[in-house]
């Protein structure tokens, strides 16, 4: 029989991760969060609750490792091509009028949508006027982000989304392969920068035109996405973007009122 | 379990089981005031198609749900593709895009683990045709929280492994066919 940790239990663990190593996870969605603890439990095997705590409570490198196994960080490339098309059709047109531009991935998971941003950004030729701040709340994530380096396994899926997205190149044209690896081109790279930023308890820290953050806000409630979403309106410049996953919506949100959203995308500008 | 208590029913599906919800939803009777949750495995390009399918066939309100939507009292409720579902303590609905599991997002066992938590003996599952083992360990787990389990007779089933699994796995209540499934609905 797997185990199950209980809600105390769980107040318990959140408590002690919170006091020891300051990472706050009370306002995560529970369901999810509870889904991948357990997960962790068995994949570890730890035979009781209290030796995971125990574990957790004295033994900094296995938080690296719950930070990682908890949190979500499975992407790709030009997911959802029908937004890529959209951001290419009609966000690029009005940032490319812009002497500098300054575009934020938050929670960039292993770094897929960067690279695929970058792909469009020197497209249309303003690449090199761009700089593309990606960040993550865990660390391991942000280091392999800054490879570029992904599964050569997935190409022909994401070259797939990238024809669906617009794309008009061969995109095999900016990776080189390597055994089963896909390494993209140094030139995307460049003007990218990595950090490790949690949405929770950091501030903003630049002003951008174009906010990026998919699949991120499902797992917080909605106390803790009012504050992330007061955390992004502080970093994006009047008329400047914000885009979201398919699911997700400001529509309920404090900020919502001024902002005003692109067709049927998940993409909104902020208008005052 | 008193029949009056059922709280939720989620109808999970693979290959051959949009031809079942298509005959089975149309025939609830009118005023039908449980929600219905679909689960199905399919490409996300088909999203508002199913919607869309639905809404002219069915008297209640169909929707895709969206992250945080509350579960109400009535309608039918479509699982995003490409998210797993998951239920709040509060009545809400999660999604999450963590890896696939038995190589379907959503997955059925992952929902009916995730809502047998919440729901327990208050919720019923109908597991349709496929030709994947998704479903088998939600039914299982659905059980021992005392909620009631349903697979579509596999001899009626376009493609009879995923309710087969099920029942050999002796995870279901009840074995029923598409007019039995709709008289059962009809009289909860």
């Amino acid at each position: 029989m797997e185990l199950n940790v209980t809600d105390k239990e769980m107040e318990v663990l959140l408590k002690d991760i919170f006091e020891q190593y300051g990472y706050d996870f009370n306002d995560y969605t529970k369901a999810s969060l509870t889904r991948r603890i357990n997960r962790l439990i068995a994949l570890d095997k730890f035979p009781s609750f209290a030796e995971f705590r125990f574990r957790l409570r004295n033994d900094p490198d296995y938080l690296k490792r719950f930070i990682e196994e908890v949190t979500v960080n499975v992407t790709e490339m030009f997911r959802d091509a029908f937004f890529y098309k959209a951001i290419r059709e009609h966000v690029i047109p009005v940032i490319a009028t812009k002497p500098f531009i300054r575009i934020w991935h938050a929670g960039c998971a292993t770094g897929e949508e960067v690279f695929s941003m970058a792909i469009l950004l020197k497209e249309a030729n303003i690449l090199h006027k761009s700089l593309l701040y990606a960040t993550d709340i865990n660390p391991n994530v942000v280091e392999q982000a800054g490879k570029g380096v992904f599964p050569l396994a997935r190409m022909k899926e994401y070259s797939q989304n990238y024809i669906e997205s617009g794309g008009k190149h061969d995109f095999s044209s900016y990776y080189t392969a390597q055994y089963d690896r896909a390494i993209f081109d140094r030139e995307l790279k460049e003007r990218m920068v990595f950090a490790t930023h949690n949405l929770v308890s950091d501030s903003s820290f630049n002003e951008f035109q174009l906010i990026l953050c998919r699949n991120v806000l499902i797992y917080f409630d909605k106390n803790l996405q009012d504050h992330v979403f007061t955390l992004f309106d502080e970093s994006l410049e009047t008329l400047g973007y914000l885009a979201l996953g398919a699911k997700e919506t400001i529509r309920f949100s404090h900020i919502g009122k001024r902002y005003s959203q692109l067709q049927k995308d998940k993409i909104w500008q902020k208008i005052k | 379990m008193a029949k009056d208590k059922v709280g939720l029913i989620i109808i999970g599906g693979s290959a051959g089981s949009l031809e079942v919800l298509l005959q089975v939803l149309p025939k609830l009777k009118e005023n039908f005031s449980i929600p219905i949750v679909i689960v199905l495995h399919r490409k996300s390009a088909d999203d508002s198609l199913l919607v869309d399918l639905l809404s002219s066939r069915v008297s209640v309100p169909v929707r895709e749900i969206e992250e945080k939507d509350p579960v109400n009292r009535s309608g039918i409720y479509i699982a995003p593709a490409d998210y797993h579902l998951l239920f709040e303590e509060d009545g809400t609905f999660s999604l999450d895009y963590s890896e696939k599991v038995n190589y379907s997002r959503p997955s059925i066992d992952v929902v009916f683990e995730s809502a047998a938590g919440v729901y327990g003996s208050s919720l019923v599952t109908i597991l349709l045709s496929g030709a994947n083992a998704d479903g088998t360990e939600g039914c299982k787990v659905v059980i021992q929280k005392g909620g009631i389990t349903i697979a579509q007779d596999p001899d009626e089933a376009e493609v009879a492994y995923m309710p087969g699994q099920a029942i050999a796995a002796d995870a279901v209540s009840y074995t029923m066919k598409i007019r039995d499934m709709i008289s059962f609905l009809n009289a909860l």
